[in-house]
């Protein structure tokens, strides 16, 4: 029972990281049917660029509002560079057969994880301890503050970007243009702009869940980008592509397993049951467990 | 009727796909109040005209001049501010949203959506209205339909432009809804009408052009084009 409770709240932990990640994937596949490869590696260089931030904007400070600058901070300096991102990588193969952008997704991917490297060197980087290492022992299983912390700001994300696209007036625009682009232009919506707020959203949510990444696991590598952009890409898919709940589940459900696998089977057995649960979902369910919604009616 | 302002001018407009030309230079003028058809065989011109017009597709050459600014040089999405909405080929609706945030996102370049507009459109249409909670997708082609031209009307256009509203509906159901066009334009909406179906286009329109592979072959009130024998012939299956 306790190992049942500890690897939930530590699979909670992980799935929101993993949730926070998938969104930016799930978003800008829903707007422009593309993979965007990138995105991992701009998770990855959000970690580098709050640890810079952290020493030599904030001069090490760990205030909680110190905390709260290096996040926004981040953020901000992330969804620039994912505007720049939209505009030179993909915007000039909107017309393009999509295998060119493709391409262009990957070699943008290399582009940042080498641009990391450049920067700030190959070896493994330690990430601050921001948050004070704060236990609660609850019965013998043992959540931490940072735990918290992720979890909590997570679903406020993830709750905030819901009534966004559901509730607003921009929202329904994000929702329109990725449903038929030419029919959101003649309905006035300016579809360029949307994309660069799909791109300001997903890269700093992305930017934060590499914070997060940081602040949980410590140790972060300029490659680190593939692995935890390979979760978060399984995590959409397994809510269905497209779908901005689905990440959220799909996220979660992905922590949770890979959690348990970890605490019942092995961890080292993580990753490979990990792929075989995306297959036998994609078998069963092709289009994801909250699927792309098609109301269909020939 | 011809004494109106032309207020909506499209001239020697040349559209291309790469290096196919669509539209090989077309004129055509449009007055205030006016029902406004284009006719014409499958691929003659008519989509790329109207996509054209709202910039969805770029101009090779030409200017379509509304209220003295030429639409070639507007972008996109700031043409339906400019009062010109379409009603696209297809519909286009968006089929995974209810058919009253379809209708709301008609209203989308409004600062405040306009209730005696969407009043309106419940009146000319009360299908809509009762199916307002029900997603746009599940509904008939007619009622998209209704739904494609009452989400056009949301912005209070100036100029509507339909692209074969009657495309794929039984006989009974393109009545209705080109008697509904005629009440559009009753209240000052200016209609530019595309249709194969030329019988029912002619009894509905004030004037005509009739569009073949990208140029404009015969031009005339609706009358006129209606007693035509290349009319005749060509769409409204008589033989002479
Ligand atoms: N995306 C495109 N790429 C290349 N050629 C195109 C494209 N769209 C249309 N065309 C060509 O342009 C010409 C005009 O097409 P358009 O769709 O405007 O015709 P239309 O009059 O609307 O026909 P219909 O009555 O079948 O809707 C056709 O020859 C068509 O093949
Ligand atoms: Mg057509």
């Amino acid at each position: 029972m306790d190992i049942f409770l500890q690897q939930l709240a530590n699979g909670l932990t992980i799935g929101s990281m993993f949730a926070l990640v998938a969104l930016g994937y799930t978003m800008v596949y829903g707007v422009m049917k593309l993979i965007n490869f990138a995105h991992g590696d701009m998770v990855a260089a959000s970690a580098f660029v709050g640890l810079t931030v952290y020493t030599q904007v904030m001069g090490q400070a760990t205030s909680l509002a110190a905390v709260v600058v290096i996040f926004l901070l981040t953020a901000a300096i992330m969804a620039c560079v994912g505007i720049v991102l939209e505009r030179v990588a993909y915007r000039p193969l909107r017309e393009a057969p999509r295998l060119s952008a493709v391409v262009s997704a990957l070699g943008a991917s290399l582009v940042i994880q080498n641009g990391i490297m450049l920067i700030w060197g190959p070896r493994m980087k330690i990430f601050p301890e921001l948050v004070p290492q704060v236990y609660w022992d609850l019965g013998g299983v043992v959540i931490s503050l940072i735990q918290v912390l992720i979890l909590g700001l997570s679903l406020v994300l993830m709750v905030g970007l819901y009534l966004f696209v559901e509730k607003t007036r921009m929202g329904a625009a994000v929702r329109a243009s990725s449903i038929d682009q030419d029919a959101a232009r003649l309905m006035g919506i300016n579809v360029n702009s949307i994309i660069a707020l799909i791109f300001i959203i997903g890269s700093s949510l992305g930017a934060i869940g590499g914070l997060f990444i940081g602040l949980y696991y410590r140790g972060i590598t300029f490659n680190m980008g593939w692995q935890y952009g390979l979760y978060a890409f399984i995590a959409a898919i397994l809510g269905g592509i497209g779908n901005i709940p689905g990440a959220m589940l799909g996220g979660m459900l992905l922590g949770l397993f890979n959690a348990f696998i970890a605490g019942y089977v092995s961890s080292t057995w993580a990753d490979a049951f990990t792929f075989i649960l995306l297959i036998v979902i994609l078998i069963v369910r092709p289009t994801g467990l909250l699927g792309e919604r098609v109301a269909e009616k020939v | 009727m011809s004494e109106r302002e032309v207020f909506f001018e499209i001239k020697d407009l040349e559209v291309s796909y790469g290096s196919i030309d669509a539209i090989k230079g077309i004129s055509l003028e449009v007055r205030k109040g006016e029902i406004v058809t284009i006719l014409g065989a499958n691929g003659a011109g008519k989509t790329t005209t109207m996509r054209t017009i709202s910039q969805l597709l770029k101009a090779k050459a030409g200017s379509i001049m509304f209220k003295g600014v030429d639409l070639t040089k507007v972008p996109a999405h700031k043409i339906v501010s400019m009062g010109v909405s379409q009603s696209p080929e297809g519909r286009r609706v968006f089929g995974i949203l209810t058919v009253e945030e379809n209708l709301l996102l008609g209203a989308y370049t409004q600062k405040k959506v306009n209730r005696e507009t969407l009043k309106w459109v419940y009146e000319l249409f009360p299908r809509l209205e009762e199916r307002r909670k029900q997603l746009a997708g599940t509904l008939s082609g007619g009622e998209q339909q209704m739904l494609a031209i009452g989400r056009a009307l949301m912005s209070d256009p100036e100029v509507l432009l339909l692209d074969e509203p009657s495309l794929g509906l039984a006989p009974i159901l393109v009545k209705a809804i080109f008697k509904q066009i005629r009440e559009i334009a009753n209240k000052g909406v200016t209609v530019l009408l595309v249709e194969q179906n030329a019988k029912a286009a002619l009894q509905l329109a004030d004037r005509g052009y009739v569009l073949d592979v990208g140029k404009i072959v015969l031009t005339g009130t609706s009358a006129e084009l209606l007693a035509s024998e290349k009319v005749q012939e060509a769409y409204l299956g008589k033989k002479h």
